[in-house]
Order: structure tokens, then C-alpha cells, then sequence
């Protein structure tokens, strides 16, 4: 088993985030992981990516050529990354805000609209939270039990009001893809 | 009984100085070694020669010492002191090295208020590289790379380095002697034993400055050059305490709760 | 835990107490590291320098009065930490400094390079030196390798350098840290005042020739001896293996990914890793070429080691190249589609 997923967006949006947490959670099931954020030129520009491959033996590249995953936060993410999904990959879209669609139909399309429901939770920057749970809900690459509890290691304690709306708001993105 | 009126410093080792007649290494090197001897810090004492005429100072100083490559001296003192905070440690620098290549490491260890002291020999010309422009040559003084007199148009001016370092609020006691006559002789050890002591007493960043003859290198006899330290060097570079606020550390320093 | 985080938290346990750095991209989470925990532990010491030079100075002093000392930065402040680390050599005092490569040459940029191998494996500054120069490829190896880099400079006096790269300093993978060797260093190298006793002094100005000549083969010959005994390397499938790619650290990284999609094609690739740059593991690469005919150097760079594998491989093997310099870096499937062509030219 090898899931290697491209997460990105705008800066901001807490897409360094999803990927640490995803890349946690998967250690703390014991899996093989590696994380590599994108740094430099591209985040002083304002968008943010970063690549997590998990697997159930070791890692060769970090680097993802043609990610079986991809989350895109925003629209200019989608034009740049979405031809490189492998064929039968997934693409997950934050469609409150991404109104373009990939150009593609050999890979699943899944349509989150994460920052709509983030405003009706009250709480705008959880969108990517909901998308995790989107995520963890339909590729099933740990439980949802271990991704919280690894989210809130993350999160310290420092951060310990954050943990009831983010545990609120993965469960709406969890549920909200039906089995 | 007789008594010893004049010895060698044990500080010193026993061996025969190559700088050049009338060099003002050799004094200052004595008076370190007798401060040393005097406040009987020897086993404590790290030095730090820099690249120069001083390089080859640990075949005379008999502390422990290890070289730094030109100018660096002050970040290694740095260093040394901070991992040793109950040693004594100094660093002894020429003009070039202090205020040329070593400007930064000079400047910001100072700036921190490292506790070391810096004995900065000031003799207006690279000595050993055979007599250019130092960043201390006086306008008009001939080298062999000003061969017609600094301009100050091409080459700016002296680095007045008392009165820069003064102005760095870590720096706890600066000031200028110099070793062209007996008098400015005992000035200077006086000097050189109070930024010591400052040290001792964990006071802050010292130096001294002392105005040195380098006879070869000015093409003077050694009487002329002590006589041209005092008429023109001084002039541009006056003696004295620039800065001293030893008093005023030693009360904020009994003054923190222990 | 980051690449950078990992090295500062294994340098710590490793018993590093001096460590002075300077800001520059892509280290910072180093420099950062180390301001953040180089203070809480007992006699540790962090200094923010005014340079690069000033920091490479600074752990020569610290170094010299016998405490652990390290220093990193990013290939421009390297180059400016030449003059320390030839000191350091000359004066045998040992030291790690950490080299997370970027591109170059010149200011270049701040993405992920290995432009800087020439640099490391041959001295770097002035004069007849080496330094050990080790190059981690994954996460755990960069806590095991920068423990084991402190008990090398110890062991042979001198300054270690790791050499990474952006990727390798800002990826993150699960690390487990091993409990550190005890120190062994004698006192008789530390500088700490004379006591009562004889002073010491340590230096590397040398003007007798005939004085400096001998010092430069007793340096001479301490680095034979790290040559026989210290080349690390990691062979990867090798053994059925037709064609052998050569890489080290990121692009190793790279080339596993590139030899798994060709594996899974029936092309018979396998991996030659260097983990130490300098010692280069020439004999085992030689050793190698008895049976396999065909080698692929693959650097972030226009052809660095490349050298070095020609000098291991004296002819006996054909040597191809492929290399992505100036901070590009790139894809497995690019790679593997390089490495296909010539596989396949070579009528295997």
C-alpha cells in the first residue's frame, strides 16, 4: 500500500495542517510516512502545497510524480496539479470556492463544499478540518479516532477550545460523504 | 635583605622577543604579563593572539592561548568565555585585525557586553604584511599602499575606535593609552589591569587601546616614532577614558537579587 | 519532526552544548531549534552571531575548550565559513557543521541542491585538508548520522560536515533517536587554562616549512586512515541489477522511487548510495563494476560526484549522467524515464 497526496491552497488555509496531520495520524497507526512541505517562492506568493505519502513499507521518494491523491483548496491549485494524478486517482475540491472542475474523467471527483459548512459551524478556518474528514471518510487510511486524537497531540494543549469545533467540524466532513 | 624590585613576569616565558627594536609589542606584551602575574590569574587566563605581528604572541605569553584566523579573535574569545564563564579571557588585536577584517566580530562582541577584554595595539600601519594602509593610518602618513599620503578622498579616514566603541551600550570600560613614554607606560598597565579586573568581577566588555611605535614599518628611529605618536598620532587619536562604567555595573550588580 | 529539527535534537542528545548560526534559508528551523532548546539544557550554549564567519569562529573557541560544538547553515554562508573550517582542520579541533544545500552558485535560490559537493568533499578553503562529509538520506538518518558525525570529529579531531539538502531539512518522517556513545575526548586536546601547570597553545601558523610540512602529513595521514576505515554506503538491489544508478541523499531518495516503476517494468535497476561524500566508498564501487557494466550518476547538480565515480570506476564501466541543477528537482518518473532510455540504448 503506498497513498501519496498532494494538499494545497491558498496560505492560510491550513493546508500545511492537513497534510502534518494526516502524515501523524498515519505514523501513529504505525504506517511508514514522509512529509514535504513546499517552501519558498511559492508560499510567499500566497499558495501553499505540500506532498504526505503513506505506506506500509519504507518510503523511496518524498516526491510525488503522480499522486494518487489530490486536495485542492482553491482554484489555481486545481489548473496546476490536477494532470498529474494518477489514472483512478481521487480529487478532493473545495467547491465553495473552486468552481472550475478537472479536466479529466479517469479519476473520482469529489466535491466538498468545506467553507460553506465551515461558516455554518461559525467557524471559517475549520473548512480544512471538514476536508479531513472528507478524506479520512472515503479513503479510509486510519480511523477517525486515531486522526482526532492525533490532531489534538498537534494542536497542544494551548489550543485545547479548538479541539471541540474541530471535532465537530471533522464530523460534518465525515459524514457528509455518504458510504 | 634585597629586595626584588624588577623581575621577569612569570606570565612571560623566558624567550627573546622578535619584534623589531622599538616595537610597542614588546611593552604591551609585558604589561599583559605582569597584570596577569599581579592579579595572579595566570592558570585562568586564555589568550587569544590575532593574525599579524602578534601572531607568534603564544611563543611569549605563557597561558594557555589558541589563534584565530585574522580578525576573528573576539567571536572565539566569545565563545571561549561563555563555555568557561570563570576563566579569564582576552583578546589581543592590531589595527587591521580589530578594525578592518575584524570590525564585526569586534563591534558585536562588544555589543553583547561580552565579559573579555580586548587589548587593540593601534600603530597605524600593517606591520607584518610590511607597512600598508591600516584603517588607523593618519591622513597624509605615507605607506606602501598610500605612497603619496592618505587621502581622504580615496581612502577615508582614521578609524577612531575608543570613540565607536564607547557609544556600544555593552561595552562596559574603553579607554586609550599610549607606550611612548614611561609615563604612558605605566597609564597603560594601570588601564590594563582595571579592564581586567572588570572582567574578574564579571563587569563587561573592556578595551584598550594603545597607541604603539612601529619604527620599521614608519621608517623612524624609535625615539622619532615615540616622539610622532605623541605629537601627531595623538592629535587624532587623544588618550584617555572613554567610557567607564565599572562603578555603575558593580551597583546594578549588587543591586540583582542573587 | 523536521530534517532541521531532527539534527538539532540529535546534535543535543549527542551531547552538543555550543552552537552558534546565523539566519539563512532554507536552515532557519535549525538556527531556530536550537535558540529554542540549546538554552534549557545544563551548559549549553546558543549564540545568535553577527556572520557566518563570526559562528564558524565561535564553536573553533568553544570547541577548543573541549565542549561539543555545531554550526549550520545554507551553501552561500558555507562558503563564508571556508576560513573556520580550514582553521579548524589546521588546529584539529572538531566541530559539525551542517550544509542544507540550495541552489547556486552565486545567491542562486532557495530550493533543494547538491551544487555544493565539491565544495564539502574537497576541504572547501584554503590548504592541503578534508573533512569528513556525510550525507543522510531520510529522516532517521539524519539522527543517527549527526549523533554519529560528533563521535567522529571527536575520534579523528576535526570538523564533520552533513550535507543535506532543502528537502531533506524541511521534510518531515517519523524519527526514533538512539542513545548516544559517551564521549571520549581527552582532556590533554581541551584548552581551559594552565592551572599550575604548563600552557598550552593551539595553533595552526606554521612558519617553519620544514615544521609545517610534517604537520600537513600527519594531517595526510589521519585522513588515510579515515579513508580506509570510515566510507559508509548503502547498496539497493544490486545484486541482479544491470544498470546501477549512483546517487546520494535526495536524489538517492528520488532514484528508489525511479527504480520501483522500473522494477515493476522488468528493467533490472539498482541503487549505489554513498552515505559518506568524503571518504568516497570508491573500492565498493569498483568492487561493483567487476559485474556490472553500466552506471547512471544522478546529481542535483551539472556533474559533481560524477567525478568522483569516474576516479572509482578508472574506465572499467560505461558512466551516463543526469542532472537537475540550480535547485530543480525532479520526479521519479522523470528520472525513471532517463534511466529507461538508457537501459534500453543499452540493448540490456
Amino acid at each position: 500500500m503506498l497513498v501519496k497526496t498532494i494538499f494545497c491552497g491558498f496560505g492560510g488555509q491550513g493546508v500545511l495542517m492537513m497534510g502534518i496531520s494526516l502524515a501523524n495520524s498515519a505514523m501513529n497507526k504505525g504506517y511508514h510516512v514522509t512529509y514535504l512541505p513546499a517552501y519558498g517562492a511559492e508560499m510567499r506568493g500566497g499558495t501553499a502545497n505540500c506532498t504526505v505519502a503513506v505506506s506500509d513499507e519504507e518510503i523511496a521518494s518524498p516526491i510525488a510524480s503522480e499522486p494518487g491523491c489530490l486536495v485542492v483548496m482553491n482554484s489555481p491549485s486545481l489548473l496546476t496539479f490536477q494532470n498529474k494524478v494518477s489514472e483512478g486517482g481521487t480529487i478532493f475540491i473545495n467547491s465553495s470556492i473552486v468552481d472550475i472542475r478537472p479536466n479529466r474523467d479517469d479519476v473520482k471527483t469529489i466535491c466538498v463544499p468545506c467553507t460553506d459548512m465551515a461558516q455554518e459551524l461559525g467557524n471559517n478556518r475549520v473548512a480544512n478540518i471538514i476536508m479531513m474528514g472528507a478524506f479520512i471518510k472515503e479513503l479510509k487510511v486510519v480511523s477517525p479516532e486515531i486522526y482526532l486524537k492525533s490532531l489534538e497531540a498537534i494542536m497542544g494543549s494551548r489550543k485545547k477550545a479548538l479541539a471541540e469545533i474541530n471535532r465537530k467540524a471533522f464530523a460534518a466532513g465525515f459524514d457528509y460523504i455518504k458510504d | 635583605m634585597a629586595k626584588t624590585v624588577f623581575k621577569h613576569p612569570e606570565s612571560l616565558k623566558e624567550a627573546v622577543f622578535h619584534y623589531c627594536p622599538g616595537c610597542g609589542h614588546s611593552i604591551a606584551h609585558r604589561l599583559v604579563s605582569e597584570v596577569i602575574d599581579e592579579m595572579g590569574i595566570r592558570g585562568i587566563t586564555i589568550g587569544v593572539p590575532p593574525a599579524g605581528c602578534a601572531v607568534l604572541a603564544y611563543n611569549y605569553f605563557d597561558v594557555d592561548m589558541i589563534e584565530a584566523p585574522h580578525g576573528r579573535g573576539p567571536a572565539m574569545a566569545s565563545a571561549i568565555k561563555r563555555c568557561l564563564p570563570d576563566r579569564v579571557v582576552f583578546s589581543y588585536q592590531g589595527d587591521g585585525d580589530l578594525a578592518a577584517i575584524g570590525i564585526a566580530e569586534s563591534f558585536h562582541a562588544a555589543n553583547r557586553g561580552e565579559n573579555i577584554t580586548v587589548i587593540f595595539i593601534n600603530n597605524a600601519v600593517y606591520g607584518m604584511t610590511g607597512g600598508q594602509m591600516a584603517p588607523t593610518t593618519m591622513l597624509n602618513q605615507r605607506t606602501t599602499t598610500s605612497p603619496t599620503g592618505r587621502k581622504k578622498e580615496l581612502d577615508g579616514y582614521p578609524v577612531k575606535v575608543c570613540e565607536i566603541f564607547s557609544q556600544l551600550r555593552g561595552a562596559t570600560y574603553v579607554e586609550r593609552c599610549s607606550v611612548s613614554s614611561p609615563a604612558g607606560v605605566n597609564k597603560t598597565k594601570k588601564a590594563i589591569k582595571k579592564a581586567f579586573q572588570c572582567q574578574v568581577d564579571g563587569l563587561g566588555f573592556s578595551l584598550v587601546e594603545v597607541l604603539s611605535p612601529c619604527p620599521t614599518n614608519w621608517k623612524m628611529t624609535p625615539i622619532d616614532s615615540c616622539k610622532w605618536i605623541d605629537e601627531v598620532m595623538a592629535k587624532e587619536f587623544p588618550p584617555g577614558v572613554f567610557k567607564d562604567e565599572i562603578a555603575e555595573m558593580k551597583k546594578s550588580a549588587e543591586a540583582a537579587p542573587c | 519532526m523536521s530534517g532541521n529539527n531532527v539534527i538539532g535534537e540529535a546534535a543535543i542528545r549527542a551531547g552538543c552544548r555550543f552552537y552558534a548560526g546565523y539566519p539563512i534559508t532554507p536552515q532557519n528551523e535549525l538556527t531556530e531549534y536550537m535558540a529554542e532548546h540549546m538554552r534549557t539544557v545544563e551548559g549549553g550554549v546558543f549564540l545568535q552571531s553577527e556572520s557566518e564567519i563570526a559562528a564558524i569562529n565561535m564553536i573553533a573557541g568553544a570547541s577548543a575548550t573541549g565542549v561539543r560544538v555545531m554550526t549550520s547553515s545554507s551553501s552561500p554562508g558555507i562558503s563564508l565559513k571556508q576560513e573556520g573550517i580550514s582553521s579548524m582542520a589546521a588546529c584539529e579541533l572538531p566541530g559539525i557543521i551542517v550544509n542544507i544545500m540550495r541552489g547556486g552558485p552565486g545567491l542562486g535560490n532557495i530550493r533543494p541542491s547538491q551544487g555544493d559537493y565539491f565544495q564539502a568533499t574537497r576541504g572547501g578553503g584554503h590548504g592541503d585538508y578534508r573533512t569528513i562529509v556525510i550525507a543522510p538520506a531520510t529522516g532517521q538518518e539524519l539522527a543517527d548520522l549527526t549523533m554519529d558525525a560528533f563521535d567522529l570529529a571527536d575520534k579523528y579531531r576535526m570538523p564533520v560536515m552533513i550535507l543535506a539538502d532543502g528537502m531533506m531539512g524541511q521534510m518531515m518522517e517519523p524519527v526514533i533517536f538512539k542513545k548516544p556513545n559517551p564521549r571520549q575526548y581527552p582532556e590533554k586536546f581541551m584548552l581551559r587554562g594552565a592551572g599550575t601547570g604548563k600552557s598550552k597553545f593551539i595553533h595552526g601558523l606554521i612558519l617553519d616549512p620544514i615544521d609545517s610540512e610534517a604537520h600537513n602529513w600527519k594531517l595526510a595521514r589521519k585522513y588515510q586512515v579515515i579513508a580506509e576505515n570510515e566510507t559508509l554506503f548503502e547498496e539497493h538491489r544490486v545484486d541482479d541489477a544491470e544498470l546501477v544508478i549512483v546517487a546520494y541523499g535526495t536524489s538517492a531518495r528520488i532514484a528508489k522511487g525511479a527504480i520501483k516503476r522500473l522494477r515493476s517494468h522488468g528493467m533490472k535497476i539498482g541503487l549505489f548510495r554513498p552515505i559518506t561524500l568524503w571518504p568516497f566508498p570508491e573500492l565498493k564501487l569498483r568492487a561493483l563494476s567487476a559485474k556490472i557494466k553500466n552506471f547512471l550518476v544522478f546529481e542535483m547538480s551539472t556533474g559533481q560526484m560524477l567525478e568522483d565515480v569516474r576516479l572509482a570506476l578508472q574506465g572499467y564501466a560505461n558512466i551516463e549522467f543526469h542532472g537537475r541543477p540550480g535547485g530543480a528537482v525532479p520526479t521519479p518518473s522523470e528520472l525513471a524515464n532517463v534511466v529507461a532510455r538508457v537501459y534500453n540504448k543499452k540493448d540490456l
